[in-house]
């Protein structure tokens, strides 16, 4: 095993050539996939040179996504809490409404370069579902989503979008039926349909390159965040904060800061019930470093290795594993991971609501909850920087439910 | 002599000798440990040698089995929900090999079971309760290090699934550290899923053979024993696992437990099979 190397003069120089984040990466996955991740490796790297897909790219986040979005000071949650001044990065505006096709349109691209002509995903939340749907209709593949029985029936308005952009969405009945089920399930049809079928993951996880290839795609986020804090405010925040599930948005904020040692790095996790019940997604805070889905990462399972199934109110959070770079960023103490239950994360979806107008998706209601710890410890010159991952609306059942309103 | 002292690499080379003797490819069956439960799962295991079964794979149940159809990831269900880990999987081998010195078992499954076992410890454990080789499905030869490596080192077998996307240039890579015999997954996909056609089984045959002189065994879809001699008469193994297990399952009472059919219609199975293997040249 090697070890995270403390001699690196940057933090953005990772993975390295054979995908690993110190420790964490890889690729461990069935042999008959090797092939395909090997040529997927070249393509990206192909298409990473070439200013045509850069160029390509941009072109449809301008005009398709509508980027770039803005990063808007949330004036009122600021006064209420009192401290520092809160930044969220608009992701929620977005086409399909949260920061996941950002990431799909990167990888719909390369599957175009690549000759592939069949498109499969793995959805929790439904959101990169709907993001790869609306992708999968704009350049014309057909499209399978894989998504947990148990997703199907708390996001039934994802799923119907989905099927209205022409997805058939599959439902997984195996294990928790949940988000790790259902990328199970996907793996299963890539294994199986190798020669037309390329796998759009939706978080910044899974086999070397998609880690890599799925942070580059959301870093977006984070070089806009750069540049747009720096014309607000003339420096850099002192914090940037997002939500973790499998961690795709968050490293796109993240990335670009992680070399600005000032900028201090949190990401939030799903404590579900609470880490002491047992019930919860917390694997950076609560799991140990195993093998699943392709990385080696931090994830939850019992003491014979067996994976343990996540709790979360929020479906996209609800996976017990973590992108491989978060796992190596706490490890050599360069992020920090805080937990945020259930209840807490229902309270900053109202909170945010009613001071802001904005109601966020249950996912990034775990980082405002979080926002509404750290900003009251923070002087008021001081800057958070929060990525509001995407939109509420398709939460508002889970939410009533939870409340007690029968809507 | 002790059976660890036998060592996993010499049972597997002394059987396949032994099938070339006889003239006839051998018949590898796959169980999962602890399926249905961990007694009737042994009950199974310790007769499958006498049905006719050359060389036993013997599957480490996982919660995420990616790799392995519906079939299969219910015996893994099945093994977990009657109390199986791996501990119980090793002192299931080492009640085997206490009256079994000649049948090799192959362990079968996913890397993180071992992983958290840790690796050392496990491959002592395993050579110890008399495991001849495994076979790790997520373990590509990038992730050599990782088990393959300390595996061959321990003088146990780490035996590669070669498949259809296994092409000329991918396939000296996938068999330099390969030992025991290679392992050819005949479709991609899951297991349990279709079958290949006899003529892409004779390419895909002259194709390894090109790039090894290791014995080859042949798996995925083998459901009857029709097919399972036709598999025979091209390679020096037949393996059959999600037709082995759906009979287990389909052996269970309404309760899902084990009943006293289970064993018998498991041997019985395997000896429909073994009669395919064993006459496909004749």
């Amino acid at each position: 095993m090697t070890s995270s190397s403390p001699t690196l003069n940057s933090y953005r120089a990772l993975p390295d050539p054979e995908g690993h984040f110190g420790n964490f990466g890889g690729r461990f996955v069935a042999e008959t996939l090797m092939p395909l991740i090997l040529e997927l490796e070249q393509a990206y790297k192909d298409a990473k040179s070439d200013p045509a897909f850069k160029k390509e790219m941009d072109y449809y986040l301008r005009h398709y996504v509508g980027r770039a979005n803005p990063l808007y000071f949330a004036e009122r949650l600021t006064e209420e809490l009192g401290g520092a001044k809160i930044y969220f990065k608009r992701e929620d505006l977005n086409h399909t409404g949260a920061h996941k096709i950002n990431n799909c349109i990167g990888q719909i691209l390369l599957a175009k370069r690549m000759g592939k002509t069949r498109i499969i995903a793995e959805t929790g939340a439904g959101q990169h579902g709907v993001a790869t749907a609306t992708v999968c209709a704009r350049f014309g593949l057909p499209c399978t989503v894989y998504m947990g029985s148990k997703d199907i029936e708390r996001q039934s308005p994802n799923v119907f979008r989905m099927r209205l952009l022409g997805a058939e969405v599959k439902p997984v009945v195996s294990g928790s039926c949940s988000l790790k089920d259902a990328m199970n399930e996907a793996l299963r049809d890539w294994v199986t349909n190798v020669e037309d079928t390329f796998y759009i993951i939706g978080t910044a996880a899974g086999p070397h390159p998609y880690p890599e290839l799925v942070r580059d795609f959301q870093s977006v986020i984070g070089n806009e965040a750069k540049e747009q804090i720096l014309e607000a405010e003339g420096r850099l925040p002192d914090q940037v904060l997002a939500a973790v599930g499998g961690g795709s948005n968050a490293i796109g904020l993240f990335h670009p800061f992680l070399d600005d040692k000032d900028v201090e790095v949190v990401g939030v996790e799903a404590a579900g019930h609470g880490i002491h019940t047992g019930k919860h997604a917390a694997s950076l805070s609560a799991g140990k470093p195993g093998v699943l889905h392709g990385n080696r990462t931090y994830l939850l399972m019992d003491d014979d290795g067996q994976i343990k199934e996540a709790d979360s109110i929020s479906a996209g959070l609800d996976y017990p594993g973590i992108g491989p770079e978060h796992s190596w960023l706490k490890d050599i103490g360069r992020a920090r991971y805080e937990p945020i239950g259930d209840k807490e994360a229902l309270e900053a979806f109202k909170l945010c609501s009613e001071l802001e107008g904005i109601i966020p998706a249950l996912e990034c209601s775990h980082a405002i909850a979080q926002v509404m710890k750290e900003a009251p410890k923070m002087g008021k010159d001081k800057i958070i920087l929060m990525c509001l991952s995407g939109r509420g609306d398709k939460d508002i059942f889970t939410v009533a439910e939870a409340l007690g309103v029968e809507l | 002599m002790s059976d660890a002292i036998i060592g996993g690499q010499d049972r597997i080379a002394k059987r396949f000798a032994k099938l070339k003797e006889e003239g006839r490819a051998g018949l590898v069956t796959f169980i999962t440990a602890g399926d249905p439960d961990p007694e009737a799962s042994f009950e199974i295991l310790k007769a499958l040698p006498e049905a006719g079964a050359d060389i036993i794979e013997l599957g480490m149940p996982f919660t995420d089995p990616m790799a392995d159809g519906p079939a299969i990831q219910e015996a893994s269900n099945r093994a977990l929900a009657a109390g199986m880990h791996m501990r119980k999987t090793l002192s299931l081998v080492r009640g085997f090999r206490d009256q079994d010195h000649e049948t090799p078992i192959i362990l079968m499954g996913y890397y993180n079971p071992i992983y958290i076992y840790g690796v050392a410890e496990f491959l002592e454990d395993a050579r110890n309760a008399g495991v001849d080789g495994l076979i790790v499905v997520d373990l590509p030869p990038e992730e050599d290090a990782e088990l393959c490596v300390p595996t061959v080192e321990k003088g146990l077998s780490f035996i590669r699934l070669t498949t259809p996307t296994s092409d000329d240039k991918r396939l000296p890579k996938l068999v330099q550290n390969t030992s025991g015999f290679v392992y050819y997954v005949s479709v991609a996909g899951v297991t349990g899923a279709g079958s290949a056609s006899n003529d892409q089984i004779i390419e895909a045959m002259a194709r390894l053979r090109r790039h090894t002189d290791l014995p080859i065994a042949v798996g995925f879809g083998i459901k009857t024993a029709e097919q399972a001699a036709d598999v025979a008469k091209q390679a020096d193994a037949a393996v059959v696992g999600s037709a082995i297990v759906s009979k287990i399952a389909e052996s269970l009472d309404e309760n899902g437990k084990a009943t006293d059919k289970t064993a018998s219609m498991v041997t019985g199975l395997v000896r429909e099979l073994a009669n395919g293997v064993r006459n496909a040249r004749k």
